[in-house]
């Protein structure tokens, strides 16, 4: 400690203690700071079969080096995440222009679909790809999804997730049949017209809760057929078809009865 | 001493032996209820399926009396707040809620049979309200609203009317977002009204929305005042349709003086308490495997969050497309400080008003532009008055379009199509759509009173072909029979009004000249245009130069000619 005091006023003492302080912040901003590349490590060689599979089929809009083009955007720093969204629920490659990209089966399998990822990430530093704990609806707290599903997201999704419309031929889908590792990618994303729900918007915890809500409501309601949890004009078209059809056939029948 | 007599005449003939016969005789010593009963059970009805139609609503409304009976023992309607405590929904467990809205989720989720038995009450008030509607389309269109039923229409619309308020005070109760969302609607709508609209809100809610008063001020409403006043209307229905007497269906021997049909008892007591467990029974097995208004879904009232899908029941969904439908841009005016809410004045206040307005007044329009003050117990076949089948399609033409705006994005997202558009279509479809469904329907009535008119002169096709000797071919026509003639000839085609002359004889003009051209006018709107029924003559002078039918069956054709005449002259 003494030889410490000593040297404290060492014409070099002013470089060294600013290196340290360099090295301190960069250490717990590596320590802390979101791990924006992807967690796992991926080979060069995926990125390679990424690139390829890229310039076969994106890059026609996407430009060749995902740069993006005339009204399509551009992909660096976009992440994993939202190459595993895009592909995985078939969005992209996009089969036709219309108001939005439809979900539809997807194209590329598991293993394109990682070294895509993989290829434009490695473009630019964006959100990862969640890992299976994260997106566990055992862990999360489905009364507490509920209220941020009810505050941020049934305005356009429905109240249970059942979609709902949004201007000019665009909607929210329903969510019964995304998957949960989607949903999350969706919330940390922001596909096409759904804004982006950050971690600090809405925390990665907040957001397994969110999908363990999301998976609550798949297994019906408590009172027989939900009927599309579409609310009251399913339930007024189903009192008519069934039951206002059902009590005129009825009354037909007792009126046909001979008196 | 006369009473005396009375007793020994009545017991002479035999004494009840059996324990009911015992129980009616012991009633009626001390009642005369036998009197009653007699005379009820003698009543004629006349019969149809159509005539069911009210029934429907009548035993859905006791089922809702029962079912909300039931409710009510668990219901707190109680706005304080409170945290749910319950297990199920887990998505509900632990959240912050009023007492009104735990106690819908303990009633569902704890009450044994409580989430049936709410779901058997929503389904029965949709039930009841959808066989209003039919019900009123089956008087509307078949003219059963003419004298002397005006009044009972009128009652049935103030049924109709407290239906509304009834399922609208009750689908605010368990204080959901959805229905919070509603009565935030209801709210503006109320607060649209020019100068009283804040200060009616302010006395609505006890203060600023949602404040903590209007759950149990709607319960009241809704468990007393509404059912209250529903079941006197209900009992006035009923009584004046028993006094009037029932109408009937055209046909063979039925008039404006008698009833056909079969008495009360057995024949209608077994079909209506049949129709009773048919009723009860669908609305069970709609209770039962069907959800409705999943509240948890929705989640405890909170005024900001508003959820896709946000609809109220269906006979509430004209409102809410007339408000969908409306342009917000340039119609809410500030005049001296003082804003005039047009975009919500118009589809919420005045809409409505017209088309209610519109089914109060048109009975006494009917009357006066056919100048028609008689009796009618025969009904009309909707195609015997094309401009009253017009209107009435144009009605629910504007009605479902509507409906159909206020779900526009369950239609977007469905079909795929853009919300900007469906309710471009819709508003342009609210003003042409109605037009076009009169025209359409008119021209159709206009077109089956020709086919009638055509069968009854010429007869059925038979598809028997004939040649004759110099080789002319002809189809031979079977007449019609004496029933099928009476139900397509026994019918009245009014002509337009005829008034007085514009001036007197001294040349002075008439008072009241103008006011009986306008009502000429819309006289000649209902009957500019009308295919008048087949008169005997005309009968007579088709059959007669339709010698070559009578080749075949001349003598029977002729007796059928007859008897037509005789039934067409009996009304004339």
């Amino acid at each position: 400690m003494k030889a410490l005091a000593a040297r404290r006023h060492h014409r070099l003492a002013p470089v060294v203690l600013l290196l340290l302080a360099l090295l301190t912040t960069g250490g717990i901003y590596a320590a802390l700071a979101p791990s924006t590349a992807n967690a796992e490590t991926v080979s060069t060689a995926d990125i390679e079969t990424g690139k390829k599979l890229f310039q076969a089929n994106c890059a026609t809009c996407h430009g060749a080096n995902a740069e993006g083009t005339d009204g399509v955007p551009s992909l660096v720093g976009v992440g994993a995440a939202a190459v595993d969204f895009q592909v995985s629920t078939g969005r992209m490659p996009m089969q036709m222009s219309g108001p939005q990209a439809q979900a539809k089966p997807r194209q590329f399998g598991d293993e394109d679909t990682a070294a895509l990822a993989a290829y434009v990430a490695s473009l630019g530093a964006g959100p990862a790809i969640p890992t299976d704990d994260q997106v566990d609806a055992a862990q999360g707290d489905a009364a507490n999804g509920m209220a941020l599903f009810r505050t941020n997201c049934a305005m356009c999704h429905n109240a249970v997730g059942a979609g709902g419309a949004l201007s000019e031929g665009k909607f929210a889908p329903s969510l019964w049949e995304t998957s949960e590792r989607n949903i999350y990618q969706a919330m940390l994303t922001g596909p096409q017209s759904m804004p982006v729900f950050n971690d600090a918007n809405i925390t990665p915890d907040e957001k397994r809760d969110i999908v363990a809500f999301l998976v609550e409501q798949r297994e019906g309601s408590a009172g027989g057929n939900a009927l599309g949890s579409l609310g009251p004009v399913s339930e007024g078209l189903w009192a008519f078809a069934i039951g206002l059809g059902l009590l005129i056939g009825a009354a037909v029948w007792i009126g046909a009865k001979s008196s | 001493m006369s009473t005396a007599t009375h007793d020994t005449q009545r017991e002479a003939p035999a004494k009840p032996t059996t324990t009911v016969g015992k129980a009616a005789d012991y009633l009626d010593q001390r009642t005369s209820i036998g009197v009653a009963v007699k005379e009820f059970a003698r009543k004629v009805f006349p019969d149809h399926w159509s005539f069911m139609l009210g029934e429907i609503a009548l035993f859905s409304f006791v089922v809702l009396i029962i079912s909300g009976f039931f409710l009510t023992m668990f219901f707190e309607p109680s706005m304080a707040l409170t945290r749910y405590e319950g297990e199920h929904p887990a998505s509900m467990h632990g959240e912050l809620m009023s007492v009104a809205f735990a106690s819908t989720l303990d009633m569902s989720f704890e009450v044994r049979g409580g989430l049936l038995m709410r779901q058997i009450h929503h389904w029965s008030a949709l039930i009841f309200m959808a066989s209003i509607v039919v019900h009123m389309m089956r008087v509307f269109f078949t003219g059963a609203f003419r004298k002397p039923r005006e009044i009972n229409w009128i009652v049935g619309l103030l049924l109709m009317i407290l239906g509304l308020a009834a399922g609208f005070t009750g689908y605010s109760l368990p204080d959901d977002v959805l229905s919070g969302n509603g009565l935030r609607i209801t709210d503006g709508v109320v607060k649209s009204i020019p100068l009283v609209g804040s200060f009616m809100s302010y006395m609505i809610f006890g203060g600023e929305f949602p404040g903590h008063h209007i759950v149990p001020r709607l319960f009241t409403l809704h468990i007393f005042v509404v059912p209250g006043i529903l079941l006197a209307l209900i009992a006035l229905h009923l009584f004046l349709m028993v006094l009037q007497k029932h109408t009937q269906y055209p046909g063979g021997g039925r008039t404006d003086k008698n009833v056909v049909g079969y008495p009360a008892l057995p024949v209608y007591v077994a079909k209506m308490t049949g129709n009773f467990f048919l009723v009860f029974g669908v609305l069970a097995l709609m209770g039962a495997t069907m959800s409705i208004n999943n509240v948890w879904n929705y989640g405890p009232f909170d005024p900001s969050p508003v959820s896709a899908g946000a609809q109220p029941d269906w006979y509430m969904l004209f409102l809410e497309g007339s408000l969908r439908l409306m342009p917000g841009q340039g119609t809410e005016w500030v005049i001296f400080g003082y804003t005039l809410p047009l975009n919500i004045l118009i589809p919420a206040v005045v809409v409505p008003g017209i088309l209610f307005t519109f089914l109060f007044v048109y009975p006494f329009v009917e009357a006066k532009v056919t100048g028609d003050d008689r009796e009618h117990h025969v009904l009309d076949r909707p195609r015997n008055k094309p401009a009253r089948t017009g209107l009435g399609v144009a009605f629910l033409t504007a009605f479902i379009i509507l409906a159909l705006a206020g779900s526009n994005d369950l239609i977007a997202t469905h079909f795929h199509l853009s919300i900007n558009a469906i309710t471009w279509v819709f508003r342009i479809l609210f003003f042409v759509g109605p037009v076009f469904a009169y025209a359409i329907t008119r021209r159709i009535c206009l077109g089956l009173q020709r086919k009638d008119r055509e069968l009854v002169l010429h007869g059925h096709e038979s598809g028997r072909i004939v040649r004759f000797a110099n080789g002319e071919y002809i189809e031979v026509h079977t007449p019609l029979d004496e029933q099928e003639r009476w139900l397509r000839v026994n019918y009245e085609a009014p002509a337009p009004l005829e008034i007085a002359p514009k001036t007197d004889a001294r040349g002075v003009k008439r008072k009241g000249y103008s006011s009986d051209k306008r009502w000429q006018r819309l006289s000649r709107f209902f009957y500019e245009d009308r295919v008048e029924p087949v008169t005997p003559a005309e009968l007579e002078a088709a059959h007669s130069h339709g010698e070559h039918d009578q080749l075949e069956d001349g003598e029977s054709g002729h007796q059928a000619v007859e008897a037509g005449a005789g039934a067409t002259s009996r009304e004339h």
